[in-house]
Order: structure tokens, then C-alpha cells, then sequence
């Protein structure tokens, strides 16, 4: 219990009630516990991102005053949230009608079903609450012995480079290894095909036997660097590498544990939603929902789905898909046939009556996260019923506009924005750039230019922590760039 | 106890406080700081406080929507103004702004501070008395307007209770004539300290735009510092050419007219307001003058000088004139009043050549602490 509050009978039975209709459903979660609290609590939780016990720090305060300003001018309400741990813990708002809390209640268990059973989440922390209450106390006492400005201004760093993890490595330790050097000594004799010895001139050519060796050599060369192959996890290798304090290897390791912490949650966004909502409003329209609450429950339910013109609700969207797959999934609507089938009328009409969806739903939800699930489930239909659209800025007017309504090229921006969360990918290429222990990053360049501004003030950040020049290796307006910070200005040089 | 988020938010105000002090200097010559202005709070717009990312320009990458339109629809402003549209000009970070809450005491505070302005010492005695009305106690009769509704249904209750009438299955409770509960009040009488301030301005047209920004920016200020000083302030605005009359604040600063310069009008009118409404004895008073001083004979400046020596200065705490520079140059006036008051404390006169000057101008005006 966080805050110790305890729920009426009435609210007791109606939790029995729905977490029974979960349970019938097949929806499998953790334990879950209700806590009733007021908006001034809720958005408190809100801000510390659903935890009662956050380090200090002031970006708290910041989303605090945007989030209690915003439910002051009644622009927003936190109906829910839920924290992925064991057990669940969820917040109901004290000033929601019982039809609210019904419905909150069945959003909650399908999240917390969604925390369990999707594989994305196999490796996060089950007790963070726990955790993070203990980063909370680690951090405070380095403050005390430290000073608070000093302690704040080195997390301000750590979190302006919070997103540079590697998000698709499936076990945070892989993610940087040093390398082994006794593994060296057998790869160093250059590659032969094996061959008896009459044939071997012919297997392994003069041509073939000078290509391995330069590829030999090539290895060793990069082996003399560091890291042999780029590092995504710019947090642990600045965390093994740099000349830290003790305590600032601990802050950092912090802020990169949190940071692997919420990166589920940020991959599965449009499933996850889509999922909880799939759930509340089956349980509640089948089940759950009293006469006399219908309307209020459509009220609710539309303003969660609604989507404003020319935005994109992951609610919505999510839904949407995950009623699409199970019916395409319920009338057979997939495989080979109905891949190569182009008669639309066939395709309209096409039922198989297999019945699978409720089973493929299931399925989908344990494998898939946001980019997988978007990039195999939307179809053409579902793009154009759901009036999907591209759209960019017009330099010339100064406006964004629709850019295309082709299904490709919606995919494709689409899943540009969720991969790596539509951030760009930034690795260390060398830790000992110009033999001089200066530190090279390298941006995978997609078509799109840094913020440049904004890169060199990060740089600035680094800087403090490796304190030796920083570079990073990029493409601005289609010319290959260097930019160089060394504690003192910024620079940038063309390289080839 | 203070809950965590509060000690956060705390920190993050005096974060955004210390970015406003730091820049506060710059903050009053450009004249911007004012957003809002609401009763207790103005609303200042500061640049967003953020943490650095390597991350896209946003107008750059585009993204996936969804609505009807067809291809060509604009859906809205693409850049923000502020970046100018060109992905590495602004390297500043203004991108999104923040609005925060100051009161006008904080604000106060911090002016005083950076200035280094002294507290106010009222003249006269705790002579003033105010009556003050508080709400406390509560009593068994009084107006319906008074009902106190959570003690006379908690009285209800009770009698419910002891009757046995209550019902926990169908709680419904109803209020009988001898349940309800009224709040009483009481006067408390509190001594107390009244400021008027008396704004004076020259709409002449030798006086610009340019020059009634600054004496808005300035009005501002001086407000808010003696607002902290006196629990009640009262201000009056008067505008003069040839002639002078009252008008209210939105008139006071936007108002533009074309005659000549009477100054004399305007401290005639000033005097009578005192005399009617405001006596010095139980008024801290504070007349401001600002105009370019060019008056329009020497006559004039001569009855200008009577008023103030006979009526306005020995009933004032202080006589502040504020010559504003304008692009007709400064005129004579400021010049005859240091002649003719060169021994006396509480005139103060204060040259004020641009919006960098306002600064200077306040600190002449305030710096005596009367």
C-alpha cells in the first residue's frame, strides 16, 4: 500500500467482479492493487511516471505544474495508471462516478495482463517499485554528501542522454561486451577452405587466400580500437569507460536502469493501449455495464477513442487493429490465398469461418510490440477505412501538409516514428579518435538531419562526463559532417 | 508533511525564479515580461527549461495522421515562428514557452533585490484605522446566505442517529429548522496603510508611441514595488494637453492627442483630487509626472512651480518627474524645477533617455525608501 488508502465494499465487490470477468475472459495478471486517490495525488504519481518514490529532481516539478495546470483549466483528467510490477499497483481518481471505476478497472487488468504476458517485458524488473524507492534514497545521500546542485546538474546530463540505450538488445548485459583477448590467438591465421592437398590449389586460390588475409587484417586493425564494433549502449560504455567519480557511475547506472525500465512501455504504446481498451469496452458492454450507465459509458469511452483531426490516437489505432486482426483472423482473411487473391468482391465477401481470432489476438499480443505489429497487421483496407495520411512541412507556405494518402509510404513513416521511438540512433565509433582519447559518436544517418542546436548542447553535457574533446560523425544538408566540441567551442569539419 | 512532488516543484519554481532574476534587468527594458496580469499573479512568459537530446528537427521528419483532406490540405503552422523556419539559425532555445505564476510580492521581492530598493517608511502614525471583517465561530442563527452546510448536516445527522431514523443502507439526510448552523463574523479593527498613486502624463503630440511604452513599463513596476510596500494602493490616472482630465487605466496609455502643453493643468487637477478625496493625513500619497518637457510657456511653468511648492509637495511623500526623452528632444521643464528645487528631498526628477534608462529612472524614483 502507497498511500494506505483502502476501498469501500462497494468498490471491493465491483473489483471481485470485474477482475472475474478478466479472468473469464482469459486475460492472466499479476495481482492488482486499487488505490484511491485525489487529482492532486494522481497527478503527483503521474509525474514521478507512476511511481510514489522518485529521486529528486526538478523535471518532476516542471511535468507537475504543466500537469496540474492543464487539469486547473480542465484541459485533461488522468483517469488511470498502472505500474508495471508485481504486484500491479493502480490508481482510481476519487472524483469519478462507480461507472468510471468500473471501467478503469477493466482498462487496468488488461494492461496488467499485457505487462505479464508480453515478451518485451520478460526482462523488466517485476519489483521497480522497490527499486526505484531505493535509487530514490542512493541519489538523496549522494546529495547530502555531495550538494544538491552538483548531484543535479550531473543527472541533468545522464538524463539528456537518457535515450541513448540500446532499446532492441533482449538482455541489457549483451548490449557491451569487451572484448576477450585470449580468443584472439586462434583467429589469427588466415581463413583456408579445408581441402585434401592436391585439390587445395584449386580450392583455395592465390585470389581467394590474399582476400582472407586482408580481411584479417582489416580485423586487427579494429580490434586495436575501442570499441571494436559500435557500442548503442552509449550509457554502460560511458558508464565502464569514462573517468567518473564513483558516485556519478552510480547515478548513471541509475538513469540507465530506469531508462531500460520504460522502454517496454514506450515500444508497446499502441498495442498496449489498444489492448486495455480492447478489453474495457468488451467487458463492460458484455458484462459489466448497468442500464442506466450506458450513456455515460459511451461518453467515455468515445472521448478515450476520439480522435482529433489530424492527430493519431494510440488508443484508437490500437483498437482498431486488434478488432481488425480478429476478424480477418475469425474469417480466415490471411495466408497465401488471401495474399494473392485481387478480385475485391471475393476479398469482401471472403469468410472461411475459422474462428481463430480470439486465439490470434492472444497470440499477438505476447509476441509483438508497436513496430512489429504495425509493420505485419496494417493492411491497405485497414489504412484507408481508418483515413490514414502522411503529412510534412511545406517550406514554401510554412505549413504542414497532407503529403500522401499511398499505404506504403504511410507504413513507412509510421514505423520511421517508432523505430527506436523516432530517435535517431547515435553508438560510440571510437573512444580513442585521432589517437588522442577524443570521443567519436556516429549517427546512423536515415534521411534526416540532427537538431543541431540541440546535438551541440548534448555535446556539452558529454563533454563533462568523458572531458575530453566530443565529435560526432553526421550529415547536415546533405554534406558529411563533423562536429567537434572540446570544452571550449564548437566546431565542425567535412570529411570524406 | 510536505509531499515529495511539492519539494520537486519547489525546486523547479526557484530554478524558473533565479532564470527571471537573472535576466530581470533585461527583462524590465524590453518591456516584455508582462504576460497576464490577473489579480494576484502575472503571468511571465519564460523560455521552457529542457534537457538537451540528439533528436530531429521536428519540421524535418513529418509524421502519420489521420482525417479527411486531400493531398495538399494544409493541417496547420509547421515552424515555429520563433525558429525562423531555418533548421540551424535559432540556437537559442525558445522553443516552446513556459508561463509561470508570480505573485506580485515575489515580484516585488526580486525588484527589490536587484535594485537594491529600501523598504518603505510610511509617514504619519498607525493613526489609520481600517475595519476588517473575519468569518469565525458559528452560530445557532443567522442569514441563509451564512449556512454552514457540512455543520448543520453533521447535525443532522446526530439527530438522525440518536433517533434512530438514519439508515446506512439509504443514507439520506434531511436538515430540520433547529439542525442549521450559521457562520458568524467578527470586525476586527486593524491599523492601516493607504498609498495613492497619482499618474500624470503628457499626451501632447511630441509624445510617442515609443515613449508611452516606456512610462507603461515603468507605471508597471513602480505599481508593483509600492504595492508590496502598502496594503492599500489606489491609483489615478490623468492625461493633459493643454487641458487635463481623469481617465481610467486603458485610457491613460493608449490615448494620443495633438495640442499644446499645459503642465499646470494637470497638478491643478492632481491638488483637487487630493483635496476631495484623498487627505494627506491619511494617505501616503505618490504623484507621477512624465512627459517631455516642453511646456508651452514659462508662465505656465511658473504656476507649475507654485502648485508644487504650496500644495503638492507638502502633501505628498514624494513628487516623482520623469522626463521622457522623446525624438523631438528633452525639453526645458526639467531644468526649471532643479533651479527652483535645489534644496528640496522629496522632488525627484529623473531623466529617462530609452527603455535602457527605465531601470536607472525606477531606481531614482524608489531608491529614498519614502
Amino acid at each position: 500500500m502507497i498511500y494506505g488508502t483502502v476501498l469501500t465494499p462497494e468498490l471491493q465487490k465491483l473489483k471481485g467482479e470485474i477482475e472475474a470477468h478478466a479472468h473469464g475472459y482469459g486475460l492472466d495478471f499479476f495481482e492488482t492493487i486499487f488505490e484511491m486517490i485525489d487529482y492532486k495525488q494522481i497527478n503527483e504519481i503521474a509525474s514521478y511516471g507512476g511511481f510514489p518514490t522518485r529521486y529528486p529532481h526538478w523535471r518532476f516539478g516542471m511535468d507537475y505544474d504543466r500537469l496540474s495546470k492543464s487539469y486547473q483549466f480542465g484541459l485533461h483528467k488522468i483517469y488511470e495508471m498502472v505500474i508495471n510490477n508485481d504486484p500491479c499497483y493502480a490508481y482510481l481518481l476519487n472524483s469519478n462516478s462507480m461507472m468510471d471505476h468500473k471501467l478503469v478497472m477493466a482498462h487496468v487488468f488488461a494492461h496488467c495482463d499485457f505487462f505479464k504476458c508480453n515478451m518485451h517485458f520478460f526482462g523488466s524488473n517485476r519489483k521497480m517499485m522497490d527499486e526505484m524507492a531505493n535509487h530514490a534514497t542512493k541519489i538523496r545521500n549522494y546529495m547530502d554528501k555531495h550538494g544538491i546542485g552538483v548531484v543535479e546538474d550531473f543527472i541533468d546530463i545522464c538524463l539528456s542522454i537518457e535515450n541513448l540505450i540500446d532499446y532492441y538488445a533482449i538482455n541489457q548485459e549483451d548490449a557491451y561486451k569487451p572484448i576477450k583477448s585470449d580468443e584472439e590467438g586462434s583467429k589469427n591465421k588466415v581463413y583456408k577452405i579445408k581441402s585434401k592437398q592436391y585439390m587445395d590449389k584449386y580450392i583455395n586460390p592465390e585470389d581467394f587466400l590474399k582476400q582472407q588475409k586482408e580481411r584479417l587484417d582489416k580485423k586487427k586493425e579494429k580490434s586495436k580500437k575501442t570499441p571494436p564494433e559500435p557500442v548503442k549502449d552509449v550509457l554502460y560504455f560511458l558508464q565502464e569507460q569514462a573517468p567518473l567519480e564513483t558516485w556519478q557511475k552510480d547515478v548513471l547506472s541509475i538513469i540507465r536502469e530506469e531508462s531500460y525500465y520504460f522502454s517496454p512501455q514506450g515500444q508497446t504504446k499502441i498495442m498496449n493501449e489498444g489492448w486495455a481498451s480492447y478489453w474495457h469496452s468488451k467487458i463492460m458492454t458484455q458484462k459489466a455495464l448497468r442500464d442506466s450507465e450506458v450513456i455515460d459509458f459511451a461518453d467515455h469511452h468515445s472521448g478515450t477513442v476520439y480522435m482529433r483531426p489530424g492527430s493519431l490516437n494510440p488508443y484508437k489505432l490500437g483498437l482498431e487493429l486488434f478488432r481488425d486482426i480478429e476478424e480477418r483472423w475469425d474469417k480466415g482473411q490471411f495466408g497465401k490465398d488471401w495474399d494473392e487473391c485481387d478480385d475485391y468482391r471475393v476479398k469482401k465477401n471472403w469468410d472461411k469461418k475459422l474462428g481463430v481470432g480470439k486465439e490470434k489476438i492472444f497470440e499477438v499480443r505476447r509476441l509483438y510490440n508497436d513496430v512489429t505489429f504495425i509493420d505485419t497487421f496494417l493492411t491497405p483496407e485497414f489504412a484507408e477505412g481508418f483515413k490514414l495520411f502522411t503529412f510534412d512541412a511545406n517550406k514554401r507556405t510554412g505549413q504542414w501538409e497532407i503529403s500522401s494518402r499511398e499505404f506504403q509510404k504511410i507504413k513507412d513513416k509510421l514505423l520511421f516514428s517508432l523505430t527506436n521511438f523516432g530517435q535517431p540512433f547515435i553508438s560510440v565509433e571510437d573512444s580513442n579518435y585521432k589517437n588522442r582519447s577524443e570521443l567519436l559518436l556516429l549517427h546512423r544517418y536515415e534521411g534526416f538531419d540532427l537538431k543541431i542546436s540541440e546535438a551541440r548542447r548534448t555535446m556539452e553535457g558529454v563533454y563533462k562526463i568523458w572531458k575530453r574533446p566530443i565529435n560526432v560523425r553526421t550529415i547536415i544538408q546533405g554534406e558529411k559532417k563533423i562536429l567537434t566540441y572540446d570544452g571550449k567551442e564548437h566546431t565542425e569539419e567535412n570529411y570524406d | 508533511m510536505v509531499s515529495r512532488i511539492e519539494r520537486d516543484h519547489a525546486r523547479f519554481r526557484d530554478i524558473v525564479k533565479g532564470k527571471i532574476k537573472q535576466n530581470l534587468k533585461d527583462y524590465i527594458s524590453r518591456g516584455e515580461m508582462i504576460g497576464r496580469i490577473g489579480k494576484q499573479y502575472v503571468s511571465i512568459p519564460v523560455p521552457r527549461i529542457d534537457l538537451p537530446r540528439f533528436r530531429y528537427g521536428l519540421p524535418e521528419t513529418g509524421g502519420v495522421s489521420s482525417g479527411d483532406g486531400e493531398v495538399g490540405t494544409p493541417l496547420g503552422p509547421a515552424y515555429d515562428p520563433e525558429e525562423g523556419g531555418q533548421g540551424d539559425a535559432g540556437n537559442q532555445p525558445g522553443e516552446h514557452e513556459l508561463e509561470i505564476d508570480i505573485s506580485f510580492e515575489e515580484l516585488a521581492k526580486m525588484l527589490g533585490e536587484e535594485l537594491e530598493l529600501p523598504r518603505i517608511e510610511p509617514k504619519g502614525s498607525s493613526r489609520i484605522e481600517a475595519l476588517k471583517r473575519v468569518y469565525r465561530g458559528v452560530h445557532l442563527i443567522g442569514p441563509k446566505s451564512l449556512v454552514h452546510f457540512k455543520r448543520t448536516y453533521k447535525e443532522a445527522l446526530k439527530r438522525q442517529l440518536v433517533a434512530g431514523e438514519y439508515d446506512p443502507d439509504d443514507p439520506i439526510i434531511i436538515p430540520i429548522k433547529k439542525d442549521f448552523r450559521y457562520r458568524g463574523w467578527k470586525d476586527i479593527i486593524q491599523p492601516q496603510y493607504n498609498a495613492l498613486i497619482v499618474y500624470m502624463m503628457d499626451v501632447s503630440g511630441s509624445m510617442g508611441d515609443e515613449q508611452k511604452e516606456i512610462v507603461r513599463t515603468e507605471s508597471f513596476w513602480i505599481d508593483t514595488w509600492l504595492r508590496s510596500q502598502y496594503k492599500n494602493l489606489e491609483t489615478r490616472y490623468i492625461i493633459h494637453d493643454a487641458s487635463a482630465r481623469m481617465v481610467d487605466k486603458d485610457t491613460f496609455f493608449r490615448t494620443k492627442e495633438s495640442g499644446g502643453t499645459l503642465i499646470s493643468s494637470a497638478y491643478k487637477l492632481c491638488n483637487i483630487l487630493i483635496d476631495r478625496e484623498f487627505s494627506p493625513e491619511e494617505w501616503n500619497i505618490y504623484p507621477f509626472h512624465f512627459s517631455d518637457g516642453d511646456n508651452w510657456s514659462s508662465e505656465d511653468t511658473k504656476i507649475c512651480i507654485e502648485i508644487l511648492k504650496n500644495h503638492l509637495i507638502p502633501k505628498s511623500n514624494l513628487f516623482c518627474y520623469g522626463q521622457v526623452v522623446s525624438r523631438y528632444g528633452s525639453g526645458q521643464f526639467i531644468k526649471d524645477l532643479k533651479e527652483n528645487f535645489k534644496e528640496e528631498e522629496k522632488l525627484i526628477l529623473s531623466t529617462i533617455e530609452s527603455k535602457d534608462s527605465i531601470i536607472q529612472s525606477i531606481k531614482d524614483f524608489l531608491g529614498k525608501g519614502k
